[in-house]
């Protein structure tokens, strides 16, 4: 078995560390999620259980399927809080380690500012911001390669989507000035 | 014959330049999206579903799937050149399939990987094409408590069969029909669950959950590993293929063997993983040479990708015919259908038989244009991992979000996606099975409707689910289903009653 072939490398210079300790251990977002859960079926059940969730004349009324779903999820909550609290393997496993969580926060809270962008100035003019400032500030990649990238990708969804296939995108301050 | 017949029709429809074009982009796009990391079937198909909306019915359909085939033939590049499976279903192609490529066999691996799962896509829709026309004539027949039935028997199915603790998979099916159901009642015209928000009474879109789901909760599942990776760039020349097809004849009890196993696993739901693990262990145990497997035997990539392309092919029989789908991308495919005005199931083959037709004669021409085209290009595929995720990741987040706004227009359902991408990240980390939510969103209000227009029929009286031997059949096979651990144990503990001595 000769390595000699190996033509296609891509290095991850930021990869996680391996030996990063844990934020959290997987037991505890499990009983956390139980316990939502939970909460979510008991505020569903009782917003159903107001619609209406017995029988009258012509049958089931509105809330009572989802009433009984609400039940079952609830139920089903509950065993999982039950076999969290007990299950010793799970409270011990890593959900996630501190380098993990802050790689994937480099994801999430771009991707969140990009929705938020989108409200406000549009939908293309907030991609062009995510893309390009992402790749500069999460990538490190040259500034010029970003701009360029980002304004390439954002015309070329503008031209497939608002112009050759009809999907109107939110839009904003930029795209009224030019008549869109 | 006159399945042969409307095949031939179908075929005439898709036979313009537009829809070749179309197929193309569509294999193009699929293997795009098959080879990088952080996307996959479901996730393609569900962000590039918005491109289709302007289009007719059968372009869109053609387009699509030809996305969910080429996702289906990228997944393979991966696995063999760079050992990341792309999908769960492509695992089981890594373990001989990268030791070839390490052998400097990635040519011959990749060529196999390509061929079988061409072969498998093929028996599947030969599959299709007889059976689908006579389960859905058959279905003609059922009435609100057989196809409410019908729904049961598919949840059960997934709680009782399904590898992930029971609890998961209750919560994962119970969350996605209550979310199913809010908005707007069909029935009674009330609102349910909106808690006078003006944004909940259009409901929770079934897509938008998807993308959510898959899409950005994949992206963020991606960054927590490292993305390094090496692997091997591989050329296919006319000689090697040539090679390894005058070999085929000799694997046909393998080829035959994982085509049978995915069609049967592809069909009951949630079977392409355990499709592709199922072919490539009994090609081991019905091997003589069983040592070999595991170091880069040619066999254990056909096995795999036969069984994985069967399963996930005929995946798309109980969604035409039933309209039940019988993986995630096929109840993507059933979103879009809706999308379109289409009610999937037995009454399509009846009302819309040039979308039926075409939709299955697409599959047969995708799959062999597909196989040309990867053959020709996996150089260039290959080299897309190149690309630093750096720049694919923003790309990835802008498409979904596109892919949320245009179902309905609605900023909400950007947020939305948003959301459903932390719960995916969580659910995904603890164990809760998505592929129940997702089939739980989608069949969610025909099941209520279902329900209730049975309950309306008999008088609000239960028997109505055993009121004659059919859906009787199907609701018992139902039950039996969901307590299927339970009568499985019971059975091994009657057995070790019985004979006590020996133990």
């Amino acid at each position: 078995m000769s390595n000699t072939e190996l033509e296609i490398v891509v290095d991850d210079p930021t990869a996680p560390e391996d030996n990063s300790p844990a934020v959290v251990s997987t037991g505890v977002v499990d009983i956390v999620v139980s316990l939502l859960l939970l909460a979510l079926a008991v505020v569903l059940g009782w917003d159903n259980w107001r619609t209406g969730a017995s029988w009258d004349s012509t049958g089931p009324q509105p809330g009572y399927f989802p009433f009984y779903l609400s039940v079952i999820l609830g139920a089903a909550s509950l065993y999982g809080l039950g076999t969290a609290f007990v299950s010793r393997r799970e409270a011990v496993e890593t959900f996630v380690t501190r380098a993990q969580l802050r790689r994937v926060m480099a994801v999430f809270v771009p991707t969140f500012l990009f929705c938020l962008a989108t409200q406000y100035l549009g939908l293309y003019v907030a991609s062009f911001l995510l893309i390009a400032g992402f790749m500069r500030l999460v990538g490190k990649i040259a500034l010029w390669k970003s701009l360029l990238t980002a304004f390439i990708f954002t015309a070329a969804m503008f031209v497939t989507f608002d112009i050759a296939f009809d999907v109107i995108m939110p839009k904003g301050p930029l795209e009224a000035a030019f008549g869109y | 014959m006159e399945a042969f017949g409307l095949l031939l029709h179908g075929f005439a429809v898709l036979l313009t330049w537009k829809t070749l074009l179309l197929m193309m982009v569509g294999l193009v796009l699929g293997i795009f999206v098959g080879v990088l990391p952080g996307l996959g079937g479901p996730n393609g198909v569900a962000i590039l579903l918005p491109l289709t909306f302007t289009m007719d019915p059968t372009s869109a359909i053609v387009m699509l799937s030809c996305i969910y085939w080429g996702a289906l033939f990228g997944g393979a590049i991966t696995s063999i050149l760079f050992n990341i499976p792309g999908e769960a279903w492509s695992v089981a192609t890594t373990f001989d399939g990268y030791p070839m490529a390490q052998q400097g066999k990635a040519a011959e691996a990749l060529t196999a990987a390509f061929t079988s799962s061409f072969i498998g896509s093929l028996v599947a829709v030969l599959l299709i094409t007889f059976l689908a026309p006579m389960i859905s004539s058959f279905a003609l027949k059922f009435g609100p408590p057989e196809f409410f039935a019908v729904y049961l028997l598919t949840f059960c199915s997934f709680v009782g069969l399904g590898r992930e603790a029971k609890h998961k998979t209750v919560i994962s099916m119970s969350l996605g029909l209550l979310l199913a159901g809010v908005g707007m009642d069909t029935v009674s015209g009330q609102l349910r669950m909106t808690f006078g928000s003006a944004e909940l009474l259009r409901g929770i879109n079934f897509l938008v959950a998807v993308i959510g789901l898959f899409g950005i909760s994949e992206i963020l599942i991606t960054m927590e590993e490292r993305l390094a990776l090496r692997g091997h760039a591989a050329g296919i020349s006319l000689r090697v293929v040539l090679s390894v097809w005058k070999d085929l004849p000799k694997y046909w009890v393998t080829l035959l063997r994982s085509s049978v196993i995915g069609c049967w696993l592809g069909i009951t739901p949630g079977g392409a993983i355990a499709a592709s693990f199922m072919g490539y262990n009994l090609a081991k145990r019905f091997s003589k040479d069983q040592e070999s497997f595991g170091k880069g035997r040619i066999e254990g990539v056909f096995a795999p990708e036969t069984a994985a392309h069967a399963s996930g092919t005929s995946a798309l029989l109980p969604m035409l015919a039933l309209g039940i789908p019988g993986s995630g991308t096929a109840a993507i495919l059933l979103g879009g259908l809706m999308v379109w005005g289409l009610n999937p199931g037995p009454l399509l083959f009846v009302e819309h038989k040039d979308f039926v037709w075409g939709l299955i004669a697409s599959m047969y021409l995708g799959n062999v244009v597909g196989l040309v085209l990867v053959l020709t290009t996996v150089p260039i595929f290959a080299s897309i991992l190149r690309v630093p995720f750096a720049a694919v990741a923003p790309m990835i987040v802008v498409s979904c979000a596109i892919g949320a706004y245009a179902i309905q227009n609605a900023m909400f359902d950007i947020w939305l996606m948003l959301g459903f991408g932390v719960v995916g990240y969580v659910f995904k980390k603890i164990g809760i099975p998505l592929a129940p939510f997702t089939l739980a969103l989608v069949l969610g209000s025909r099941a209520e409707d279902a329900f209730r227009l049975s309950m309306i029929g008999s008088g609000g009286d239960m028997k109505v689910f055993w009121s004659n031997g059919l859906v009787g059949s199907i609701t018992t096979l139902a039950i039996v289903l969901l307590f299927w651990p339970v009568i499985d144990r019971a059975f091994v503990g009657a057995a070790r009653l019985l004979r006590p001595a020996k133990a």
